[in-house]
């Protein structure tokens, strides 16, 4: 399984598609808000927060399709269902890498994007919290998406509409997170919630996904 | 015949005629679909009959 | 009378859709017709809300049926993962659009209801967006029957986004709570003594209650005619491809 997660993320860095794609878009996503809103801090500094895990969000969707598509045309896919590891740990090694390689960096960006949207202070620190938490959730759901859409030519834009309704929970209580964060004030009830869906989710969704591809490799 | 609506008729008949045309809509939808494989089913089914 | 699972046979289950549909279509007819036509001309308007009150008799049985036909749809799906009766699959398929549309009502009736009442089309109230949400599922899960192309792979994939699709509409239900408190009155109509108790503040009182029994009777008898005639008309769209395959192997 190691291997396998070795090797996934060396093709996500080394054909480059996954890996700086999703944080350009991220940059492109925050620098588009203040056109769109208006350059007034006073406006920016509340919504910083939600506009970030927005955009984060959105970054991750973008690099969903390829997490299983690619595997699945060269046949990799049908190896590794006949390989001795279970197909649940290999749902959960691919959204590892594509977490290591989507969600981590965008968590890891998401502080100094926060400052082009004038973020308040003691919002940083939660806000890389919330991500942190949440983003393994994100690529969890999104794996199963991933899965019940691998055997369609167009999928993209379907696996966008089916993953999109999952990530409410996740959003509603990241963004949460944030943004009692930077408003100073208590933030525990919803970064336990955020904490119980991540979990519930890493552990009840690879059996879900791993169902959908073994339809999908009939 | 009409009751008396009040100031709100506006509100109360659009919402009836929106639901109702919904709903005509979706009935309307789910027969001709129905027609339609039905008569194309039997089409088919003769076709194997009569070889 | 046999066990249920005789009807899981296409075949009898089409023969029996024949029987029945006639009947329940009319009492479908009947119980809306009666129920609106009751509640529209003959019931008084509320004191504070005056003749909106009316819409209460599609807002609410609309509501009642988008939920349960997901409920239903979430039952199909189980029976086909377990026991492989193709007529259950086809069901849950043929009641996603119902659903769908029901949902569509309860919202489009709730915006217009709420333009006077609350002094704004749309709220970001907890139940107004689960509702939406429940419409997003719609939306995804007849996007994925309509993508694939092998039936059974549909069947498979579908039944699973329904049981997962369900969890998570019940998670963004709580979660949607937590985030906003919402403006949206209690689910009146169910609780008892919103019916027979002393004044409560939010109770549906006994002279609106009696056409909304009439006309949630009628959106009930709609739906089953709608998912009856809709899950035959798949029966024989897939017959139709069978003998078509058929033809062109000959």
């Amino acid at each position: 399984m190691i291997a396998l997660l070795l090797r996934d993320l060396k093709l996500a860095v080394r054909a480059g598609g996954g890996f700086g794609l999703a944080l350009a878009f991220f940059l492109i996503v925050t620098v588009l808000v203040p056109f769109a809103v208006g350059p007034d801090t006073q406006r920016l500094q509340p919504i910083a927060a939600g506009v970030l895990w927005i955009g984060a969000l959105l970054a991750c969707l973008l690099s969903l399709d390829r997490m299983l598509a690619l595997d699945h045309e060269d046949g990799t896919l049908d190896l590794l269902a006949t390989a001795p590891i279970p197909l649940e740990g290999v749902v959960l090694v691919k959204a590892c890498a594509h977490w290591l390689t989507t969600g981590l960096p965008l968590t890891l960006i998401a502080a100094p994007l926060g400052v082009l949207l004038n973020l308040a202070e003691p919002g940083y620190l939660w806000l890389v919290v919330s991500l942190a938490c949440g983003t393994p959730a994100l690529s969890m759901i999104g794996a199963f998406g991933a899965a019940l859409t691998v055997g369609l030519k167009r999928g993209g834009l379907l696996l966008s509409l089916l993953v999109l309704p999952l990530y409410v929970p996740t959003l509603i209580f990241g963004a949460e997170v944030a943004r009692r964060g930077a408003e100073g004030l208590e933030t525990q009830v919803p970064l336990m919630l955020l904490a119980a869906i991540t979990l519930g989710v890493l552990a009840a969704m690879p059996f879900a996904a791993a169902a959908a591809l073994r339809i999908n490799l009939r | 015949m009409m009751p008396e609506l009040g100031k709100y008729a506006g509100t109360v008949l659009s919402a009836y005629a929106v639901s109702l045309l919904l709903l005509v809509l979706l009935v309307a939808a789910s027969m001709i679909a129905a027609r339609k494989a039905a008569r194309a089913l039997k089409d088919a089914e003769e076709r194997r009959r009569n070889g | 009378m046999g066990s249920v699972w005789e009807y899981a046979n296409p075949v009898k289950f089409s023969r029996t859709v024949s029987k029945v549909l006639p009947f329940v279509s009319v009492g479908a007819l009947a119980c809306l017709a009666v129920g609106l036509v009751w509640g529209f001309f003959f019931t008084p308007e509320d004191y504070r809300q005056g003749s909106t009150v009316k819409i209460i008799y599609l807002h609410v049985p609309a509501a009642m049926v988008a939920i349960n036909a997901w409920l239903m749809m979430l039952v199909a799906s189980l029976i086909w993962l377990v026991r492989r009766h193709h007529v259950s699959a086809l069901a849950a398929r043929a009641a996603a659009p119902v659903g769908l549309v029901m949902t569509l009502i309860a919202l489009a009736t709730g915006a217009i209801w709420g333009q006077p009442m609350w002094g704004t089309w749309w709220a970001w109230d907890p139940r107004l967006t689960s509702f939406l949400i429940l419409t997003l599922f719609y939306l995804g899960y007849i996007a994925l029957w309509e993508a694939l192309e092998d039936p059974d792979t549909a069947a498979d994939l579908t039944s699973v986004l329904c049981l997962v699709g369900s969890v998570f509409a019940i998670l963004s239900r709580y979660a949607v709570n937590f985030w906003n408190q919402g403006l949206h009155q209690g689910a009146s109509v169910m609780r008892v003594e919103a019916v027979t108790g002393a004044d409560t503040e939010e109770k549906v009182s006994n002279i609106f209650f009696a056409p909304l029994m009439v006309c949630m009777a009628g959106f009930v008898l709609l739906f089953l005619a709608l998912v009856l005639l809709r899950t035959r008309t798949e029966i024989h769209r897939r017959r139709l491809k069978a003998i078509e395959a058929r033809e062109r192997m000959a």
